[in-house]
């Protein structure tokens, strides 16, 4: 066990160097020169020159790459390019704490959700039920992101709009835009839809994965022994066959969830929703903001990397023979 | 005894679902099983006896059904027309189950305890702590040491032997009135199916339990059983005490399945096996008649119709028109006659001679390990190994899983590099890998792996899998490797048909024949044949075994034929080799085996094989625990902790030197050769 978890942090050390210099180096190569882009078009070559100095950008690669990994580990991240200029630290921490919520509440509908289904669809393998849900979650999951949501919101957030209660409650609202001292509480209700329509992407995948772990499981030997002890079929059912049928189900899960904080670049967009994903399309890309991109794709790899090292240990505890061996 | 059996069955009929039609898959079965009685309910595969055990249990798959008129009664309670639910108070409570293979059969992620527990929870109501206490009271009465300790263990933490005892211990927590058990010795060693044999007959003299043991091996019954009920093709053939059974089988099934059992001391040079000719019938074309009639020698007009399954003496049934003549000895089935002359003796160099070869796999350092400099240990699966194979020879190689007898087949053939030692071929070094050798010394180098299926390729058919050594070793053109093909076929009694199949369409039988074709394609000088027939059911068994002895008298080719089965070495071997943990202890010709003295290891392994003659009991002292752990291999001799006949700290301490017994007879021992036949002779007599 103890084995097992040194090699997975040291490998996960490795990929984040790696990920990061990557980073820095696309930012590099990008072209257009940084200092010409701060000062803007009428500003001297001297003027230029002396930015470039002061930004460090005449250094050799290898220093400036180790100059940034150490600022970005004492939390110094710098300020956007872009005017007005903002501190990037608390910029992104704001959105992070925004796309977490979004991807806690998603997480929380579809994990539930989806276990159930695959584990109901599992168990009824071949029949009309099974067939029924897995053409439901499959047909929902082969719509695009921007489909579902825009759907979401004409049908529900619009046709709510109107109603009294509806409104005063504060319920699906079409845009999910928040304060950004709002608390989970208050910012619940413009979660509502984004997670929906994240959750449809979601769904599909875990329906399919626990549906699969279950029939396999089912057919093993131990199941029979369960069962020729005369333990209840619920017993049978949820101490014995998914207590290791959702161990491969849930390191899946832990893993995507790097994704559901990170990646939810479209459901962000659609419902205007203050995320990281969203910062990283409108503001970043859009105004070739390299040390915002830089920040955000290392939290990004970051978060992303401590999911898959919950995963992994996750299932070394829940599997014995790893945890023991 | 009068008393009510706990189990009777009768007219018991089940039946499969297969393409929409419902297959009758056993037919007319009847049990009785008293309490404390074990009786034994054998037959190959296909016979029906899984289904019948199933049956009985009342847990069939979805697509099985026992049918309305089968009675199945438990202590006088009919099960055939329970409910699930209702079978759910029975199941655990008054009927326990031993699988087939305890590592799968237990909860990979439950500790063991926990699995014993909560079916006293279940069945008798105890608190946890109840449960968990007598949970560990179970564990000590399987004998298993430190049952505290094993209880908070996980399944894969324990050997197969421990396995299966704790399978027992929850099988039998509840005291349940029919325990069935289902091969549960198949999967094990045979020193430690020995032990497990000796516990289950102990816990139903115990408790009183009636036993249905499930099984196809003939040893195990004459052993184990007090009754024994013969299956073939879903039907009861015959059904008698054991002693009777063995000593007078009245049915030709029972008499052909007895007689393709290999014993200790039958030898190729003196007769061939007996095998059954054909295979026993698929579900959709089962005889309407008697359903052994196509394969049985003693077959008349009548035999088209069905026979009844009647009483043929006092506790005793069988089903056969001609029985009569059978007991009065009328007719009887013919034995087989040697119809080849075994090959020349060989005289001069060895054909293979392999020195000191040694194969060590380096093991993982854990972390701590690592931090504290520890240099990376190996194991050593093969040690050091000298032998060597004359031409037209079968060295036999025997030990038990984790011996290194297949590492060293793989060494040889070149699949693993070696570590150290030299492997020499006619005389030419071939120490290298497959990849380093000469293209003609692949040709003369052959292997039979244990599982055909694994290793024919499914997606080619037989005519594709023969043709390609016929090429490319045997350097023919397509034409005359097609032709070579059909005659390959023909010497391992496969029809020119079988080119154009598929292995899918083969039976296990066919497979491992196709397997031997192909091994024989490159005309080699010597096959090294990896459990060729344990996957095999008795009666092909020895058939294959037969056509091996056969193909080597007609060309020549010597064998390196291993296996874990002492009786099936004895009959192939000329020279006998035993291998414990990566090293031989004994070599010695064949018809040494039943004559002491011999290694305490070999000693050991002669004494825990289940002879299918119940008047010859296996020997009452077992080796103590397991083979240690790979990579802690004991120092000195590496059989002295378990060995029964350890001499005193010398064997702690210092390697045993080879003492020669015999001519050709080798014992790597402390204790001299002549001290061991004197002890091993009284403890016969």
């Amino acid at each position: 066990m103890g084995r097992f978890l040194v090699r997975r942090a040291i490998f996960m050390l490795g990929t984040l160097v790696l990920t990061t210099v990557l980073v820095f180096l696309l930012t590099r190569v990008l072209p257009g020169d940084v200092a010409r882009v701060l000062l803007g078009r009428e500003a001297s070559p001297e003027a230029v020159a002396a930015k470039r100095e002061e930004l460090g950008l005449n250094d050799p690669l290898p220093v400036q790459y180790v100059t940034w990994a150490v600022d970005f580990v004492r939390g110094d991240w710098g300020e956007t390019f872009a005017s007005p200029r903002q501190e990037i630290l608390p910029l992104v921490s704001e959105r992070l704490v925004n796309s977490a919520r979004l991807g806690l509440l998603t997480l929380a509908i579809a994990l539930p959700l989806g276990i159930l289904l695959g584990v109901i669809a599992g168990l009824s393998e071949g029949s009309l039920l099974d067939g029924a849900i897995s053409i439901a979650s499959l047909s929902v999951v082969s719509l695009p992101e921007f489909v579902t949501g825009l759907f979401l919101i004409n049908t529900v957030a619009l046709k709510w709009r109107d109603n009294p209660i509806a409104d005063a409650v504060g319920w699906f609202p079409a845009s999910s835009a928040v304060r950004a001292d709002a608390s989970f509480r208050e910012a619940l209700p413009a979660l509502w839809l984004p997670a929906l329509a994240a959750t449809f992407v979601l769904l599909a995948y875990i329906v399919r994965l626990v549906r699969a772990s279950v029939i396999e499981e089912m057919k093993k030997d131990y199941v029979r022994t369960a069962e020729l002890k005369g333990l209840p079929a619920r017993t049978v059912i949820v101490k014995h066959v998914l207590r290791n049928a959702l161990i491969p189900t849930v390191t899946v899960i832990a893993t995507s969830s790097g994704w559901l904080v990170s990646g939810l670049v479209v459901v962000e967009s659609v419902f205007s929703y203050p995320g990281l994903g969203r910062l990283l399309l409108t503001t970043a890309i859009d105004n070739r903001d390299l040390p915002l991109i830089q920040a955000i794709v290392t939290v990004t790899a970051v978060i992303i990397l401590l999911a898959n090292l919950a995963a992994d240990l996750l299932y070394a505890l829940l599997n014995p023979r790893i945890r023991l061996g | 005894m009068s008393a009510e059996p706990v189990l009777r069955v009768s007219d018991l009929a089940i039946s499969y679902r297969v393409n929409g039609h419902w297959l009758r898959a056993v037919d007319g079965v009847r049990l009785s099983i008293a309490a404390g009685e074990i009786a034994g309910l054998v037959g190959e595969s296909g016979s029906g006896k899984s289904t019948v055990a199933t049956g009985v249990l009342r847990y069939l798959p979805a697509n099985g059904r026992v049918e309305p008129h089968s009675q199945i009664a438990l202590a006088g309670d009919d099960l055939a027309a329970r409910s699930r639910r209702a079978m759910r108070r029975i199941w655990g409570a008054r009927i326990g189950f031993v699988p087939q293979d305890p590592g799968a059969a237990l909860n990979p992620s439950l500790p063991v305890g926990e699995q014993i527990a909560e079916v006293l929870r279940r069945h008798e109501g105890l608190s946890r702590r109840a449960a968990r206490d007598r949970a560990l009271e179970m564990l000590r009465r399987v004998h298993l040491p430190d049952a505290a300790g094993l209880a908070r263990r996980y399944p894969h933490e324990l050997s197969g032997g421990q396995q299966q005892r704790v399978a027992i211990a929850m099988a039998l927590s509840v005291s349940p009135q029919l325990l069935v058990l289902d091969e549960p010795t198949t999967s094990l060693d045979v020193t430690t199916e020995a032990a497990i044999l000796d516990l289950v007959r102990e816990q139903v003299s115990q408790t009183r339990a009636a036993a249905l043991y499930v099984t196809h091996n003939l040893g195990v019954v004459a052993q184990l059983c007090d009754r024994v009920t013969v299956l073939y093709a879903g039907e009861v053939m015959e059904d008698a005490p054991v002693r009777d059974l063995f000593a007078r089988p009245l049915h030709p099934y029972t008499i052909a399945l007895i007689r393709s059992v290999p014993r200790l001391g039958t030898n190729k040079h003196r007769a061939p096996l007996p095998a059954i000719p054909g295979q026993p019938p698929s579900l959709s074309e089962r005889p309407a008649g008697c359903v052994f009639e196509p394969r049985c020698p003693l077959a008349i007009p009548i035999c088209r119709t069905k026979p009844p399954l009647e009483p043929s003496g006092s506790g005793r049934l069988v089903r056969c028109h001609r029985w009569q003549e059978i007991a009065a000895g009328e007719v009887a089935p013919e034995l087989p006659t040697l119809d080849v002359q075994p090959a020349p003796t060989s005289n001069g160099d060895p054909l293979l001679h392999v020195e000191r070869l040694a194969k060590h796999f380096p093991l993982r350092r854990t972390f701590d390990q690592f931090l504290r400099r520890e240099p990376p240990q190996t194991v050593r699966a093969v040690d050091g190994v000298t032998l060597a194979i004359p031409q037209g020879h079968t060295l036999g190689l025997v030990g038990e899983s984790g011996s290194g007898k297949t590492t060293l087949a793989r060494v040889i053939i070149g699949l693993e590099p070696r570590t150290g030692g030299s492997i020499k071929l006619l005389g030419e070094d071939v120490s290298g890998t497959v990849r380093e050798r000469a293209h003609s010394s692949l040709a003369r180098l052959q292997m039979v792996f244990q599982n055909p299926q694994d290793s024919l390729n499914p997606y080619m058919t037989v005519g594709q899998a023969l043709r390609r050594p016929l090429m490319k070793l045997a350097g023919l053109s397509r034409a005359e490797a097609d032709a070579q093909a059909i005659r390959l076929l023909a010497s391992v009694n496969l029809g020119p048909e079988y080119a154009r199949r598929m292995p899918g369409e083969l039976s296990g039988g066919e497979k491992q024949r196709v397997a031997i074709a192909r091994a024989f394609a490159s005309d080699p000088a010597l096959i090294l044949a990896d459990e060729p027939v344990s996957s095999l059911d008795v009666s092909i068994q020895a058939a294959v075994l037969n056509l091996l002895a056969r193909l080597q008298a007609e060309r020549g080719t010597a064998y390196l034929f291993i296996s874990h089965d002492l009786a099936v070495v004895g009959y192939l071997a000329d020279t006998i080799a035993v291998m414990y943990l990566g090293e031989l202890v004994e070599t010695m010709p064949a018809e040494s085996l039943l004559r002491p003295p011999h290694h305490p290891y070999t000693e050991a392994l002669i004494a825990a094989i289940p002879q299918p003659d119940p008047d010859r009991p296996t020997a009452g002292n077992r080796l103590r625990g397991e083979p240690p752990a790979p990579g802690d291999v004991p120092r000195g001799c590496p059989f002295h902790p378990r060995c029964p006949r350890k001499l005193g700290p010398i064997c702690e301490t210092d390697a045993p030197p080879w003492q020669q017994a015999g001519s050709g007879h080798w014992i790597k021992c402390h204790i001299p050769p002549g001290d061991l036949a004197t002890m091993q002779r009284q403890e016969h007599d």
